[in-house]
């Protein structure tokens, strides 16, 4: 295992948890605001994806369709806030699991009617394609080096509209006390819907920008929920900063689990079975490590104590 | 779940010898639904095609969707065989559906003609008289890729698979027949998408060649990753990663890659060119192999048919090894465990026109068994 | 408005005629169904314990669904291959008794909720959700890496398994089974609900802190009744998978907890008959919508947005036309 190496597989780890932290700080943000649990998200994942891929099919542009879908989820998240999730608020969790469970069915089941079962085609564009030699001659994908970029500029972007704009500032006193703003004359209704649509817009955007490398098909989605799930769970729910620290760890986790676990276990066993125990520990490495979160810090590592 | 029912009318049986007149009621089960349709919807569409080339007024097919999951097919053979009361079932796509399935149908009498689905034990320990296999024997794709790595002169191949009992399979049958060293040996998780660690170990490695089975969603995601990251050692895959389907989605990424397959488009028979055609105007796509597969147990059904009564279970056996149809493989032939021996061709991925599809530019294996048909006591 | 007891008798009467009717008619299918929309109201009586009275959404109950699966599946399995469990420290064969199958079924439920709830317990709300749905992720990973037991494929059982007296393959008597079993745990969900027990639990939902000021543990009471809902999920999952002969790591999947929580929900929380209604309506549905098209998740998917939000109360509360229960 050369040093080389374990930097490569620590840059891959890294590049995977900010692609997840995409889609936690959205959800983060509409569960810390409005406290709705929105099983929905990997569905608005799936838009943005789809959007890409469409637009740029038709129109030759990655930009284009990257634009595509971020307006395409984001009109969609508006859409089903103000048809469907508005009405959830007062309901309990329980309610919501199940409203936004019912959505996740439809949007499968609508986008494969639209676009069939097949999955979609959709590729890095041109000059963001390839390797470049980063310092130490490590040979890196230029496209992942590019998106640990983009979400790590995202996440400044977030934090700058959290903290120094109005909206930031509606948003955490939304999350802190939503009956004393509604009090305090501010719009919840619009703030809902903004905070909303701005969740949907980030998980539209992740879609699109890993469906370039993945496979955009029907239910691309679902792992990916439950990873950012598991992601503000262990960050702490309402916190961005969690959300970003505990999507790194994810994703660090993971990959670097996955690598290093089977080399292990080849210590005690033979490589096929060790191969096969340690691929069997790295998918549930992640969840023995938000159970072990869990079960010292309750609320997270920066969500508010009860 | 959709009630297909193609008593198909009279009149268009032009030139066919008047089958046994006891009907025929055929139960489809495959997926239809969800993210894995793509391969069921082939089969579907195969294996129709065939139904209505033939026009044959005792033939009867109920299609049922089993969305991937093991208990709904295991629910719905039950329908078929209590309910709908039919004679041989047929569509399962996956290897665990029909594991939950097959073994329970064949207990009861009932012949069971798989377009897809090829597990070792079925072929094996577990063989049944009551089932055949029209497509392949699970390994036998990746069999073909291990000799053609040896012939191509690699000898220290990296080879990677996700870690079920698929996966293990696909590995083991590579190695069954790969003669040289292994640079490495990884398990992925299933579902797996991201696949960046395991090209930088690859990368790492040394080796000279890469074999990979990583069906569906997948191998569009290596594939992608893979052209991205710079490592340029060639590639063998088995077909399930190449086919028509999955093409379109992967697109440049793909080009050059040498895939093995029992089937394609371009394999010279007469039967095989109006298969492609036909299917072509019918459905305006090209066929995949599932498709070519769905059409031939389709025949190979009807041509039985012709020879013998559904009722009387020994003929009809008869008849099914006797295999007497066109395929679209050219000759057809049936191990004694119901399983094709077969020539395996080696395909490259090329691009026609605005079409990703595979050329074929040589055979792997030939008149090939499977490595279980000695241990099925039949 | 029908009254909700009047509701109760309505359906038992159905589960009892249907079948009957299909009996008479030869359509053994209608029969199949509607144990599995038996052995679904089981798991999800068992859930309601928890979720219903306790307030614990859990959204890893498939772990003991699966659980309750594949202690039957492992045991048949090795009486099958007539090939011995374990050999030390003393002779484990396998068995195809369903009595014997039950009793470890709900023993390792047990066991498993006592460790799970134990752990989960200490967190509330959202993460208690999240760190359910984690054990059963757990779980249905181990499940695919297990070769032994078919991993993803799956283990298949060719003969059902036997109780003293019945000819278990038979549908009608494999219902009637599942049917004696429901009505038992429905028995002992309402003596429940009733009990003192029962009542602290409740109020351990509603005002935690009252309940200590009494003098009660509000974490002993949820802890009790997790096990409890486990126990009889898990009973669930041996019967599940003895209808389809079949186990595999789906049994612990995500999906399948949802569609559990859904059963509950349809019906409607925490009423007694609420997941029994919500079983049956949930297969009719699987079976029905299926004939209108090949998208037709998206007709259930509306079916169900419909049903949080305009029904109150579930289907019960809909047909009764009271929002909340009422003792």
């Amino acid at each position: 295992m050369s040093l080389i190496l374990l930097i490569e597989q620590v840059l891959n780890g890294l590049q995977f948890g900010i692609m997840l932290f995409l889609m936690a700080a959205g959800l983060t943000l509409i569960f810390g605001v409005m406290g709705l649990i929105n099983l929905a998200h990997g569905s608005l994942y799936m838009i943005g994806a789809f959007c890409a891929a469409a637009v740029a099919a038709a129109t030759g542009s990655f930009v284009l369709g990257l634009i595509a879908a971020l307006a395409g989820a984001a009109i969609a998240g508006a859409l089903v806030e103000l048809v469907v999730i508005r009405r959830l608020y007062d309901k309990d969790h329980l309610d919501q699991v199940l409203a936004t469970f019912a959505l996740i069915l439809i949007f499968s089941e609508g986008t494969r009617w639209i676009f069939g079962s097949f999955p979609l085609f959709l590729d890095v564009p041109d000059f963001l394609s390839g390797p470049v030699t980063l310092p130490g001659g490590i040979e890196y994908p230029l496209y992942r080096l590019t998106l640990i970029v983009v979400g790590l500029l995202v996440a400044l972007g977030l934090y700058l509209l959290i903290s120094k704009t109005r909206l930031g500032v509606q948003i955490r006193a939304g999350e802190n006390d939503r009956e004393m703003i509604a009090a305090l004359g501010i719009d919840i209704a619009k703030l809902y819907t903004i905070v909303f649509a701005l969740g949907a817009a980030l998980a539209g955007l992740s879609g699109a920008l890993v469906g370039a490398i993945q496979s955009v098909q029907v239910g691309m989605g679902e792992p990916v929920l439950i990873l950012a799930f598991v992601v503000i769970v262990i960050g702490g729910i309402g916190s961005i900063k969690g959300a970003l620290i505990g999507a790194i760890l994810v994703g660090l986790t993971d990959t670097l689990g996955g690598i290093f676990l089977p080399e292990l276990l080849k210590l005690f066993f033979d490589p096929s079975t060790a191969t096969s125990i340690g691929s069997s520990l790295a998918s549930m490495a992640i969840y023995i490590l938000m159970a072990a979160v869990l079960v010292l810090r309750p609320a997270g590592l920066f969500g508010a104590r009860a | 779940m959709k009630l297909v029912t193609m008593a198909a009318a009279a009149a268009l049986a032009v030139g066919l010898s008047g089958a046994m007149a006891e009907p025929v009621k055929v139960g489809m089960i495959t997926t239809l639904s969800g993210g894995g349709a793509g391969l069921g919807i082939d089969v579907r569409d195969g294996f129709m095609l065939a139904v209505k080339q033939a026009g044959h007024e005792d033939l009867e097919v109920v299609i049922e969707d089993d969305q991937r999951k093991p208990d709904i097919a295991v629910q719905l053979a039950d329908k078929m065989i209590q309910s709908e009361k039919v004679d041989v079932l047929t569509g399962i796509i996956w290897s665990n559906l029909a594991m939950a399935v097959v073994p329970a149908a064949t207990a009861q009498g009932k012949f069971y003609l798989s377009p897809n689905a090829g597990p070792s034990v079925l072929a094996g320990k577990g063989c049944h008289p009551n089932y055949f296999n029209v497509a392949w024997q699970n390994d036998n794709l990746h069999e073909a890729a291990g000799a053609y790595t040896n012939f191509a002169g690699h000898k220290n191949a990296f080879i990677l698979a996700p870690n079920y009992p698929a996966g293990k399979d696909a590995l083991t049958g590579f190695k069954r027949f790969y003669k040289g060293d292994l640079a490495g040996e990884i398990y992925t998780k299933l579902g797996q998408t991201d696949y960046a660690a395991e090209i930088a170990q690859i990368r790492a490695s040394g080796a000279d060649s890469v074999f990979f089975f990583l069906p569906g969603g997948m191998g569009i995601s290596f594939l992608k990753q893979y052209k991205d990251s710079g490592v340029d050692l060639p590639v063998v895959g088995p077909a399930f990663s190449f086919d028509q389907g999955i093409l379109q989605a992967v697109g440049d990424a793909a080009l050059g890659i040498i895939n093995t397959s029992q089937w394609n488009k371009d394999i010279e028979n007469p039967a095989n060119k109006a298969f492609v055609e036909a299917f072509q105007a019918e459905y305006g796509r090209l066929p995949s192999l599932y498709a070519s597969q769905g059409f031939d147990t389709a025949n190979l059904l009807l041509s039985a048919m012709e020879k013998a009564d559904v009722k009387d279970a020994d003929a009809f056996r008869a008849a099914l090894e006797a295999a007497e149809f066109q395929s679209t493989r050219g000759e057809f032939k049936f191990g004694p465990n119901h399983h094709p021996i077969q020539d395996i061709y080696v395909r490259e991925v090329v691009k026609e026109g605005d079409v990703y599809t595979n050329k074929i530019i040589g055979t792997a294996l030939t008149s090939h068994a499977d490595a279980y048909w000695s241990d099925c006591n039949m | 408005m029908i009254r909700e007891t009047h509701v109760n008798a309505l359906t038992l009467l159905a589960l009892v005629a249907i079948p009957a009717w299909a009996l008479y008619a030869d359509e053994p299918f209608t029969i199949t169904l509607m144990t599995r929309a038996a052995i679904f109201a089981i798991a999800a009586i068992g859930l309601n314990i928890a979720l219903g009275i306790g307030g614990l959404v859990s959204l890893g109950h498939a772990v003991f669904f699966g659980i309750g699966g594949y202690a039957m599946g492992i045991l048949a399995h090795h009486a099958q291959t007539y090939t011995a469990l374990a050999e030390w420290p003393f002779l484990i064969e396998g068995t195809k008794s369903m009595p014997v199958i039950w009793l470890v079924a709900v023993c390792l439920s047990a066991l498993a909720a006592l460790i799970i709830g134990a752990l989960s317990l200490r967190t509330t709300g959202v993460y208690f959700i999240m760190i359910t749905l984690a054990f059963g992720q757990m779980f249905f990973f181990f499940a695919i890496s297990w070769a032994e037991y078919g991993g993803e494929d799956g283990l298949s059982i060719y003969v059902r398994n036997g109780f003293p007296g019945l000819n278990t393959l038979a549908p009608i008597q494999f219902y009637g089974l599942c049917l004696a079993l429901l009505v038992i745990v429905l028995l002992f969900a309402w003596k429940l609900s009733r009990s003192p027990f029962g009542l602290a639990l409740n109020a351990a939902r509603q005002a935690p802190m009252r309940v200590e000021t009494v003098g009660l543990d509000p974490m002993r009471l949820k802890l009790i009744a997790f096990v409890i809902s486990g126990v009889i999920t898990g009973l669930a999952g041996a019967l599940f998978a003895d209808l389809n002969r079949f186990v595999s790591p789906t049994m612990f999947s995500w999906q399948l907890s949802g569609e559990i929580i859904i059963f509950i929900i349809l019906g409607g929380v925490g009423r007694l008959f609420g997941p029994v209604i919500g079983a049956l309506a949930f297969v009719a549905l699987e079976h029905w919508l299926g004939g209108l098209s090949d998208y037709w998740h998206i007709y259930l998917g509306l079916l169900l947005l419909v049903v949080v939000l305009f029904g109150r109360g579930g289907l019960i509360g809909m047909l009764s036309g009271r929002e909340a229960v009422h003792d």
